[in-house]
């Protein structure tokens, strides 16, 4: 394809990504009238934030005394202090707003008797600051995030929003005043690319669970949306931030809930050591996640893992009784059954910490604009934002709650169409598009259409070192030497990346040229990975030192920043004022 | 020339609509399609192209057996999905 022959297409604004956050910007956009287009890889519906079944954080008050301010104070407590304070002002302020907004959109939260939506309560809640347990999360039974998804989808029907459904986005172009003009992206089915010139484009990719090789995120999680702003320039902020559940089921990943420890459940090495005895003598297996976690790690690591491979190690359920187990945890039985033709009431079940959510991603401020430091300060680069999972706004600093992640999509989500609105109002005309950075992404396309099948390496080969390696060196277990290892192992593997074949050069739906460029996504974002945790030297939130146990908010109170050129480092300050009150200094981080 | 609704169009876009939106379907799904497809009688494989067509919520009720599709082919054709899932994959 060259790029006279290429077809174009113009919008006022271009979505990537048909998740609530793509979503919801794109019907703030599309009431308003603005031409907008939603460009998604797989069919909007099934994007991941379909899995999203816990609920949404919402201080309504309807079960336990509540207020946006405890929300707010519990957010920055649960980011232990990375999280920037006003962009968590203004979340936990609009959030009541939100859930109502979405109810009258036809989102059915499940109700009290009285009629009022019912909330549940979820960890790191309270009243009060600090105080009992707060009830804030509103759900939709156990499918909130379906709700959500499908009624927002609906709603841009209506709204007349135009869906590219399976297209896949390659490229961002942008002018060398540095504006984003659109992006350049692929139809799966036809395996031609268009050009999607828009006046502003948003990033609502998700996050890029498939980093690792145990992860909970459904296979579309590659961080394209991450990895497509490294390549324009942009760094990614706070990648060394990723939450992980201490029990996925090994070799799969899906979560098994803290729901079985807390019935009486207990982990066990190869030696039926019942080990978190040693690593937390009170709590035991009830110990914070971040502990489970990495005792795990540490019994794999010190070779005391099962199986043939002692890579993971068992979790006891069988002692509990079949009666018990299977009326109090029917869902964990029928994902062992499937998943592993494992009865819990008469074997254990084989576990190993799954990566669950990327904290880190693309720096924007709170009206979604994405932002990269310039001089003393910060700018927004015109025409770009960025919302939801992909982007670091940031809320949930180095370690999210429970249920505010489905409100950071709408609220950010809503945001940015309100600020879209805005900048479309003064910027009224097309530039003028950037040819240079069109062929450049097409070069980009043509590396994999004219990949001579003679390399050395294949996409799943590649792909699987990658997780591996992921897993090895940047997951719960961190030192100095580890990461320092990790990081070698990773450059490695962004070198061999040119090395990469694909066979299949066929256009219609060439699912290996896809795969192929998720990697080369997946490459990008493992090394930004390793980087930003090799050199910050502190433990925070999700992010644990070994050998610097402490939190240092001398040294490391600020957001990093990498950069793909140079693999450099830069760092930023946590935003510590909020919009109207008072800041919460960062104090120890204990519940 | 293909068209929609031939058996033949569905399955050039058969793996990509194995990707969805959570890791147990694209897990079954996947293993299914590598495992099972290709040997399925056409009528089983028309029934496994419905069953792909549901929303990721219901699909997921119907493999994981806590709902039956009111579909009798397709209700079998989410048992076989069910049965071909298992830890060697």
């Amino acid at each position: 394809m060259s790029i006279e022959n290429l077809e174009r297409r113009k919008f006022d604004t271009l979505v990537i990504g048909a998740g609530g956050g793509g979503l919801r910007a794109a019907l703030q956009l599309a009431e308003a009238d603005t031409h907008v287009a939603v460009v998604s890889k797989v069919f909007p519906t099934r994007s991941h934030t379909v899995a999203a079944q816990g609920g949404m954080n919402a201080a309504l008050a309807n079960v336990l005394p509540d207020n946006w301010h405890w929300h707010m104070y519990d957010t920055i407590k649960g980011s232990d202090y990375l999280g920037d304070q006003d962009a968590i002002e203004y979340m936990c302020r609009s959030a009541a707003h939100l859930v109502y907004e979405l109810e009258h959109q036809g989102v059915p939260f499940s109700r009290m008797d009285s009629g009022k939506i019912y909330q549940r309560p979820f960890g790191g809640q309270s009243q009060n600051f600090g105080g009992e347990q707060a009830a804030r999360t509103c759900a939709a039974a156990d499918r909130t995030g379906h709700a959500i998804l499908h009624t927002l989808y609906q709603q841009n029907i209506r709204a007349k929003t135009h869906f590219f459904d399976e297209y896949f986005a390659i490229d961002l172009i942008k002018d060398k005043d540095g504006f984003i003009l659109g992006a350049l992206v692929l139809e799966i089915e036809t395996g031609e690319p268009l050009l999607i010139e828009a006046k502003t484009t948003l990033l609502a990719t998700g996050g890029a669970g498939q980093l690792f090789r145990t992860n909970t995120n459904a296979h579309i999680n590659t961080g394209d949306g991450l990895a497509m702003s490294l390549r324009a320039g942009i760094p990614l902020q706070d990648m060394e931030f990723f939450q992980f559940h201490p029990t996925g089921i090994a070799g799969k990943g899906m979560l098994i809930t803290e729901g079985a420890r807390g019935e009486g459940g207990y982990l066990v090495n190869k030696d039926g050591e019942r080990f978190m005895e040693r690593y937390a003598p009170h709590a035991k297996d009830l110990a914070s996640r971040d502990v489970v976690s990495r005792a795990i790690a540490i019994e794999v690591r010190e070779g005391r893992g099962c199986g043939p491979n002692a890579d993971h190690v068992m979790l006891k359920l069988d002692h509990l009784g079949r009666d018990v187990l299977y009326k109090r945890l029917p869902g964990i039985c029928d994902l062992c059954k499937t998943f592993m033709h494992i009865d819990p009431a008469e074997e254990s079940i084989p576990v190993f910490p799954t990566a669950h959510y990327t904290m880190g991603g693309i720096p924007t401020n709170r009206y979604g604009q994405v932002v990269v430091p310039v001089d003393q300060g910060e700018e927004s680069i015109p025409g770009l934002y960025a919302v939801g999972e992909c982007a670091c706004v940031s809320v949930h600093g180095a370690n999210r709650l429970g249920g505010n992640s489905l409100l950071d999509i709408v609220v950010f989500g809503r945001a940015a169409g309100n600020d879209i609105k805005k900048y479309l109002k003064e910027n009224r005309h097309h530039r003028q598009i950037d040819e240079e950075s069109v062929e450049q992404a097409l070069v980009h396309l043509k590396r994999w259409d004219e990949s001579d099948g003679n390399g050395s390496e294949t996409v799943h080969g590649l792909r699987a070192e990658l997780q591996k390696a992921m897993e090895d060196y940047c997951s719960v277990f961190r030192t100095e030497e580890i990461l320092q290892q990790g990081l070698e192992k990773v450059l490695d593997l962004e070198k061999r990346m040119k090395n990469v074949r694909i066979t299949d050069h066929s256009k219609v739906f060439n699912t290996a040229r896809i795969e192929a460029m998720e990697l080369e996504n997946l490459v990008d974002l493992a090394v930004a990975t390793v980087k930003s945790a090799l050199e910050r030297k502190e433990s925070r939130g999700a992010h644990s030192r070994m050998d610097y146990p402490d939190r240092d908010d001398v040294s490391w109170l600020k957001h990093s920043l990498y950069y793909k050129e140079g693999h450099r480092m830069d760092y930023k300050p946590v935003t510590l004022k909020p919009i109207s009150v008072d800041t919460f200094p960062p104090k120890p981080r204990v519940y | 020339m293909l068209f929609p609704g031939d058996l033949a169009f569905d399955e050039t876009r058969l793996r990509w609509q194995c990707r969805r939106g959570m890791l147990e379907l694209d897990l079954m799904l996947e293993t299914f399609v590598e495992k099972r497809y290709a040997g399925l009688p056409i009528k089983t494989k028309k029934a496994f192209h419905q069953l792909l067509k549901c929303q990721d919520q219901f699909l997921l009720d119907y493999l994981m057996g806590q709902d039956i599709p009111t579909d009798k082919d397709v209700a079998d054709v989410a048992k076989q999905v069910r049965d071909a899932a298992g830890p060697g994959d």
